[in-house]
């Protein structure tokens, strides 16, 4: 059957390399990643293949995958990787550029977290917990998953009914300001 | 003894009982914290997830702020300790952009970060050989030989040449030493170091539950009786995701334990956990019969 043929390009390589600050292409398939990986059960591109994947520059296939989103960031493959690869900072630069490209994220639940949490530190300097909850369940739809949690917590009260901030939110703002300068963002 | 102590927001707030007793085991032990005026969220996994740059700038923010005053720096939560240890490798590494960086911070914090401090984990604190000591001359209760499972989690020891302060980060040792220290029976177990899962329980609980499940089944089988943690995330998520049906394992923090072992008064940290670990403690005859 003639399929279209995929060879190794930097045209995503190198990007993602740049971004992650990881030798992507150093990896030789050992699979040592993949078998470390708690998450890899239900992953539909194993570790070992999402490095492969960025050796052969097939973005839209990484960009539909759950992988790069369900990756715990626990750091077992960077560990045992004999060629020093940080997966979990693959996965990060990729979620990046799928977000930076206007891809909808494959688990939109786990970007809508991120972004209610940054939103939160952004906003006050500290994350207020059950700010960012609700902020993360209005935008998902969640409305009723673990509220019983919730409740329980809430009565031993380990959430803040209000948020803490930091003092000087001014000097804060002018060092997150360096956000949009050059370098840092896809 | 002195040190700058970064609580981080979980300690401020679902993790406080942490807080409580990191603060009241230092201050029995004789070393001083002050809490580092105006430190900020370090960024955790939702930083390094969306920005590589909130995942420098946060703890550098914090960094800077504890080279001012020059002490180390305790940090109780995984998360923000390898937070911090990462920003410093990155800046340790002298790329470009940890230059421009560099440049940046000190712009708009008005001070140079100059990678000066030392941070420390609470578990590498309390196993240095002088705080143990400290501990052993103050021990008032033995924890009776109770099996308990020391759980690691991920961030304390990965990646190992950023983070660890163990000899063999697929084996760490140092938690079960302390336990020791405390008269517990560490159990040998096979998830010690194995994922939670971390923040994924808010977005995708079913891959935490499957996890902690797997831990929880793990310490059970190597005879435990509870799981010491040193991490807000792993307590929360190994306290509120355990599955249902059978008895719940208590789960502590290694503050709580070696606090108990001081005969400090550990039942208002207790009190908040989820899942009571009261009437384990009280069949061990190790808090008073109230």
């Amino acid at each position: 059957m003639a399929e279209q043929q995929v060879v190794p390009s930097q045209q995503l390589a190198a990007p993602v390399a740049r971004l992650s600050g990881q030798p992507v292409n150093r990896c030789y398939q050992c699979h040592k990643c993949t078998a470390g990986c708690p998450v890899a059960a239900i992953m539909d591109l194993k570790p070992h293949q999402v490095v492969r994947y960025v050796q052969l520059g097939l973005e839209e296939e990484l960009s539909k995958s759950k992988t790069i989103w369900q990756c715990a960031a626990c750091r077992t493959c960077i560990s045992r990787c004999p060629n020093g690869i940080d997966i979990a900072a693959i996965n990060d630069a990729l979620k990046q550029r799928s977000l930076a490209r206007g891809i909808p994220p494959a688990l939109p639940e786990v970007a809508a977290f991120h972004q209610a949490f940054l939103a939160s530190v952004k906003s006050k300097g500290r994350v207020h917990e059950l700010g960012m909850m609700i902020a993360f369940k209005l935008k998902t739809g969640t409305y009723f998953q673990d509220v019983p949690l919730g409740l329980k917590m809430f009565q031993r009260r380990k959430l803040r009914l209000l948020p803490e901030g930091i003092k000087n939110r001014q000097r804060f703002r002018t060092l997150l300001q360096g956000e949009g300068e050059k370098g840092w963002q896809e | 003894m002195r040190l700058s102590y970064y609580p981080g927001c979980s300690l401020h707030s679902t993790a406080a009982e942490y807080s409580a007793s990191a603060e009241a085991l230092f201050q029995a032990l004789g070393v001083e914290l002050r809490e580092l005026d105006d430190w900020c969220c370090c960024g955790a996994t939702s930083g390094h997830s969306l920005s590589s740059f909130l995942s420098h700038a946060l703890p550098l923010h914090n960094l800077v702020l504890a080279e001012a005053v020059g002490d180390d720096l305790l940090v109780p939560c995984a998360a923000c300790y390898n937070s911090l240890k990462s920003a410093q490798a990155f800046m340790a590494g002298g790329s470009q952009e940890a230059g421009e960086l560099k440049r940046q911070v000190a712009q708009s914090l008005g001070r140079e970060y100059r990678g000066q401090v030392r941070v420390r984990h609470v578990i590498d604190v309390l196993a240095d050989p002088r705080v143990e000591n400290l501990i052993k001359d103050r021990l008032k209760k033995s924890l009776a030989g109770m099996p308990l499972a020391s759980y690691y989690g991920c961030l304390l020891t990965r990646p190992p040449k950023v983070t660890s302060f163990e000899t063999n980060p697929e084996q760490p040792q140092l938690m079960d030493r302390l336990l020791r220290l405390a008269g517990a029976m560490p159990v040998t177990w096979s998830h010690k170091n194995e994922c939670c899962g971390a923040s994924l329980a808010i977005p995708q609980p079913q891959i935490v539950e499957g996890l902690v499940g797997k831990i929880i089944a793990a310490a059970r089988r190597a005879g435990a009786a509870a799981i010491v943690t040193a991490c807000p995330l792993c307590q929360t998520n190994l306290d509120s995701r355990q599955p249902a049906g059978g008895d719940y394992l208590p789960v502590f923090f290694i503050t709580e334990i070696i606090g108990l072992a001081l005969g400090l008064n550990a039942t208002p940290w207790l009190r908040k956990h989820l899942i009571d670990p009261l009437p384990l403690l009280h069949q061990q005859g190790l808090l008073a019969a109230s």
